[in-house]
C-alpha cells in the first residue's frame, strides 16, 4: 500500500505556467488556439480587403436572379427562367441520387466481392483478387472516363434504330433494335427506360418548389405500412417458435401483406408503363438517363466496391476461426454460419470503414464534371460560378453544402453503427 | 486543418492578385513578356502548331502587343484557357490580357469587372450540323441533342433561341472544346454551337470538313476582343491602341513587307501623310502619351503585319478556315473595323 503524501501548496507563479507539468499542455494549447484565430481572422481581413480592392464584395445575392441556362437531367422543375438558387438545388439532387445509386451498387457488389475473396474455390477467389487490385490501383477518374467513352463510342446513334416505309417493303431491319422486348433503347447518347404512368391522376401539392404527388405518397405510405405489418407477423411467428418451437408457415401471409395492397391500389389508378419511341432526333417518352449518369454511377460503383470488398473480408477474418467451427460442430450449415455468426459480428469491424466510403463516394461525384455531368458543381460551382463570375461565393457555398452532406452521412451511419455494435450489459 | 489550408490557399492568390493589380504595363515590361490568355487550340484563332508553336488569329494580337511592350514579338508566354477558365485566369491575374474570342457583354464589363478594349472580330452564334441529318435550318432542330461549351456566352443564346422559336432541345454542357467535337463528331449530339468563327475553325480541323455544314441562322451579336482588368486605364489603352495601330496600318497600306520602305520615304518626304508619321514613330513622340517608346506601334505592325494580312493569314479565304471579312472589313470598304484617328 502506498501511502498518498500531500505536496506541499505552493502559490502559483506566472512561470509554472511553462516549467510546471500540470500547466504546460494547457499553456501550448491556449498559445496555439490563439495563434490559430489570429490567422484565420488575418486571412479573411485579407480576402475582404483584396476583394475590395477589386471592386468585389461578398454577396449571395445572385442566387436570386435568373439562371439563363438549361440542365438536361432535372430531378426538380426547372427551366432557364429559374434563379441560380433552384439551378444549386437541381445540382444538389442530381449529385444526390448519383452518390445513392453509387453507394447501394458499391455495397452489393463490395459485399459479394469481399466474400468470395475468401471463397474456398481457387478461381473464384483469384478472380476477385485480380478484380480487386485492378480498380483499385488505377484513378477513378480514368474509369469514369472509360465507361463514358464506352457507353458513348460503342452504342448505335438513336437514327439507326429508325425503321421507314421503305425498308418495311423492302423486308430490311434497321442497323439497330430496343432491348429486353423492345422496351429499352440505349443509343450514344443515353439509354430510355419505360416509365411508370398512371391514368387516373390524383392532384398533388408543391412544397418549396418540389411537386409531390398524391399517387407517389399514397405508394409510398402503402409499402411503409406493409413492411410494418409484415414486421408484426414475423415477431408473432418468432414468438410462437420461441414458445413452442415451431415457425408457423408465414410466406403466403408476407406475400400477400406486402405485395397485395400497393399492386391493388396501383391497379385501381390505372399503373402502366410508357414506353420510349423514336421521335425526330431522339427517343421520346419513357425516362431517358443521359451516359454521363450510368457512367459515373458503374464507375463509382466498381471503383468503390474493391474498398468495401477489402473491409469486408477483414471483416471477416476478424472473427476468430472457433466460432465457425463451434457452428460447424453445432451443424450449421456453412451459409448460414456465414448469415447468422460471422456477418453480424463482422459488421462491427465493417461499418466504419464503410461510413468512409460511403463519404469518399459522395465528394467524388465531383468528378462528373470530366463527363459533363451536372451535378453541384457543375451548376453551382460551373455554370453559375461562371456566368456571375462570383468565385469565392460559390466556391464557399458549395463547401459548406459539402460539409454538411458529409456529416449528415456520418451521423447516419453512426445511428446505424450504433444499433450493430456489440452491447455491453 | 484542411478548411485553414484552403483559407491559406485562397489568402495566398487574393494576395497575389492584389499586388498584380493595377500597373500591368510597368509589370510586363519589368518581366520582358507578356503573358497572354489563349485558347486551349482553336485552329486559326488560337492553339499551338506541331512544333509547340503558337499561331492565330488572336495570338498574333497578343504578339504585336507584346512588341509594342517589351519590343518582342516572340517574348509571350500564352497560357491555355476554357471558357469556364479564362476569367479567373484575367481576374486573379494570372495572365495579362485575355485574347480569346470572349464576347463583350454587359455583364462581362460590370459585374465580372473586366475592360474589352476593342473588338478585333465581330461575330455571331451558328450552328454546325453533320450533312447527313437532312436539317437545313436551325428551327427545324426540334428535340435534338446540341452541344455547347459551358461559361460561354453562347450557352445562354442557346437557351434563349430554343425558347423563343418554341422548340425544345437537350443540352450537352461540355467543359473543354476538344471533349465537345469529339462528342459531336461520335454523334453524341446532333449540333454543335458557338460562334460562327469558331464553328468554321472547328470543321477545318476536322477530318471530313465537307460533311458537316453551318446552318444559315445566326442567332446573336458576339463582339469578341481583348480583355483586360477594369480599373488599370493605361494597360487598357496600350492594348487597344496597338489594335488600333494595326487597323489603321491596313488603313494606309502599310504591310508587314514595306514597313521599312513606308518608315524610309516618310522619314525623307516631309510633306508624308502626318498620321503614318506619328504611328510609326518619325514624328512626335506619341509612344510616350501612353508609356511606350516612339517606335512601339512600329514593331507592332513589323510582327505579323497590318489586320489584313493577320486575318489573311490566320483566318483568310484562302486558308482551310476560309472566312470571309464581312463585318471584319474596314470601315472603308463596308465593314464595321474603323480605328479612332492617331494623333
Ligand atoms: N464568344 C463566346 C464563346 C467563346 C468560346 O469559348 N468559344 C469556344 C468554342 S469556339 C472556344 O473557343 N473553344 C476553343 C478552346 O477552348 O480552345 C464567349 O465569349 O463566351
Amino acid at each position: 500500500m502506498t501511502i498518498a503524501v500531500e505536496p506541499p501548496k505552493a502559490a502559483f507563479r506566472l512561470s509554472m505556467l511553462i516549467y510546471d507539468t500540470r500547466y504546460r499542455a494547457m499553456t501550448i494549447q491556449v498559445i496555439v488556439l490563439a495563434l490559430v484565430l489570429l490567422f484565420v481572422g488575418w486571412l479573411t481581413d485579407n480576402t475582404i480587403q483584396n476583394l475590395a480592392a477589386k471592386d468585389k464584395d461578398i454577396n449571395f445575392g445572385f442566387l436570386w436572379a435568373r439562371a439563363g441556362y438549361d440542365i438536361d437531367q432535372q430531378l426538380i422543375p426547372y427551366t432557364n427562367d429559374s434563379t441560380h438558387g433552384r439551378a444549386l438545388f437541381v445540382g444538389l439532387a442530381n449529385t444526390l441520387v448519383v452518390a445513392f445509386f453509387a453507394c447501394i451498387f458499391a455495397t452489393i457488389i463490395g459485399v459479394i466481392a469481399g466474400v468470395l475473396r475468401l471463397s474456398k474455390n481457387w478461381l473464384v477467389a483469384r478472380l476477385m483478387t485480380v478484380y480487386v487490385e485492378v480498380f483499385r490501383n488505377i484513378p477513378l477518374l480514368l474509369w469514369i472516363i472509360l465507361s463514358f467513352v464506352v457507353l458513348g463510342e460503342t452504342r448505335p446513334a438513336p437514327k439507326d434504330f429508325r425503321v421507314t416505309d421503305e425498308m418495311i417493303a423492302a423486308g430490311e431491319s434497321p442497323a439497330a433494335t430496343m432491348s429486353f422486348f423492345d422496351s429499352v433503347a440505349i443509343t450514344n447518347r443515353g439509354s430510355n427506360i419505360p416509365a411508370p404512368k398512371l391514368t387516373t391522376d390524383l392532384g398533388g401539392f408543391e412544397l418549396l418548389g418540389v411537386p409531390f404527388s398524391f399517387a407517389v405518397l399514397g405508394t409510398l405510405a402503402l409499402i411503409i405500412g406493409s413492411v410494418l405489418v409484415n414486421n408484426r407477423v414475423l415477431a408473432q411467428a418468432k414468438a410462437v417458435q420461441e414458445a413452442t418451437g415451431d415457425r408457423p408457415t408465414t410466406w403466403w401471409k408476407s406475400l400477400l401483406i406486402l405485395f397485395a395492397p400497393t399492386l391493388l391500389f396501383l391497379w385501381v389508378l390505372g399503373f402502366h408503363l410508357e414506353y420510349p419511341v423514336l421521335k425526330g432526333f431522339n427517343f421520346q417518352g419513357g425516362i431517358s438517363v443521359a451516359h454521363s449518369f450510368t457512367a459515373l454511377v458503374i464507375a463509382l460503383s466498381i471503383y468503390s466496391a474493391t474498398y468495401i470488398a477489402e473491409s469486408v473480408r477483414a471483416g471477416i477474418l476478424a472473427i476468430n476461426r472457433g466460432q465457425t467451427e463451434a457452428a460447424y460442430a453445432l451443424g450449421i450449415r456453412p451459409g448460414r454460419t456465414m448469415k447468422l455468426i460471422v456477418l453480424p459480428q463482422a459488421l462491427r469491424v465493417i461499418i466504419p470503414p464503410l461510413i468512409s466510403q460511403y463519404l469518399n463516394i459522395t465528394k467524388n461525384t465531383t468528378l462528373g464534371m470530366a463527363i459533363s455531368y451536372l451535378d453541384l458543381k457543375g451548376t453551382l460551382g460551373g455554370i453559375t460560378l461562371n456566368q456571375t463570375g462570383r468565385e469565392l461565393e460559390c466556391m464557399l457555398l458549395m463547401m459548406m453544402i459539402y460539409l454538411t452532406l458529409s456529416l449528415l452521412i456520418s451521423s447516419l451511419m453512426n445511428i446505424y453503427n450504433n444499433a450493430v455494435k456489440l452491447k455491453e450489459r | 486543418m484542411k478548411k485553414s489550408v484552403f483559407l491559406g490557399t485562397l489568402a495566398a492568390t487574393t494576395v497575389l492578385a492584389g499586388a498584380a493589380f493595377a500597373g500591368t504595363l510597368d509589370d510586363v515590361k519589368a518581366r520582358g513578356e507578356l503573358i497572354c490568355g489563349s485558347n486551349v487550340a482553336l485552329t486559326g484563332f488560337g492553339a499551338a502548331d506541331a512544333a509547340g508553336e503558337w499561331k492565330g488569329f488572336d495570338v498574333d494580337l497578343c504578339r504585336a502587343v507584346a512588341a509594342a511592350v517589351v519590343g518582342d514579338g516572340t517574348k509571350v508566354k500564352f497560357v491555355p484557357t476554357t471558357g469556364e477558365t479564362r476569367f479567373t485566369a484575367l481576374a486573379s491575374g494570372e495572365v495579362d490580357v485575355l485574347i480569346r474570342n470572349s464576347t463583350w457583354t454587359y455583364s462581362r464589363d460590370n459585374d465580372l469587372k473586366f475592360d474589352f478594349v476593342a473588338v478585333n472580330y465581330y461575330d455571331g452564334q451558328g450552328f454546325m450540323v453533320k450533312k447527313d441529318l437532312g436539317v437545313s435550318s436551325a428551327k427545324e432542330l426540334d428535340g435534338a441533342t446540341v452541344c455547347i461549351q459551358t461559361g460561354t456566352t453562347t450557352e445562354l443564346n442557346l437557351a434563349d433561341f430554343f425558347k423563343s422559336n418554341n422548340i425544345s432541345y437537350t443540352p450537352v454542357t461540355v467543359g473543354d472544346d476538344t471533349e465537345a467535337q469529339r462528342q459531336y463528331e461520335t454523334g453524341a449530339c446532333d449540333a454543335f454551337t458557338t460562334d460562327a468563327s469558331g464553328l468554321a475553325s472547328t470543321r477545318a480541323a476536322m477530318a471530313d470538313p465537307g460533311n458537316h455544314i453551318i446552318l444559315p441562322e445566326i442567332i446573336s451579336k458576339e463582339p469578341l476582343g481583348p480583355v483586360v482588368r477594369h480599373g488599370d486605364n493605361n494597360w487598357g489603352d496600350v492594348v487597344r491602341w496597338t489594335f488600333n495601330a494595326l487597323l489603321i496600318a491596313e488603313e494606309k497600306g502599310i504591310t508587314k513587307a514595306n514597313l521599312e520602305e513606308v518608315v524610309a520615304a516618310a522619314t525623307a518626304d516631309a510633306a508624308y501623310d502626318p498620321e503614318v508619321k506619328r504611328l510609326l514613330g518619325i514624328d512626335g513622340d506619341m509612344g510616350a502619351m501612353a508609356g511606350l517608346d516612339k517606335e512601339a506601334f512600329k514593331r507592332a505592325i513589323a510582327v505579323s503585319g497590318n489586320y489584313g494580312e493577320i486575318f489573311e493569314a490566320n483566318i483568310g479565304a484562302s486558308t482551310p478556315i476560309g472566312l470571309a471579312r464581312g463585318l471584319n472589313a474596314l470601315w472603308t470598304q463596308g465593314g464595321l473595323q474603323y480605328a479612332a484617328p492617331f494623333r
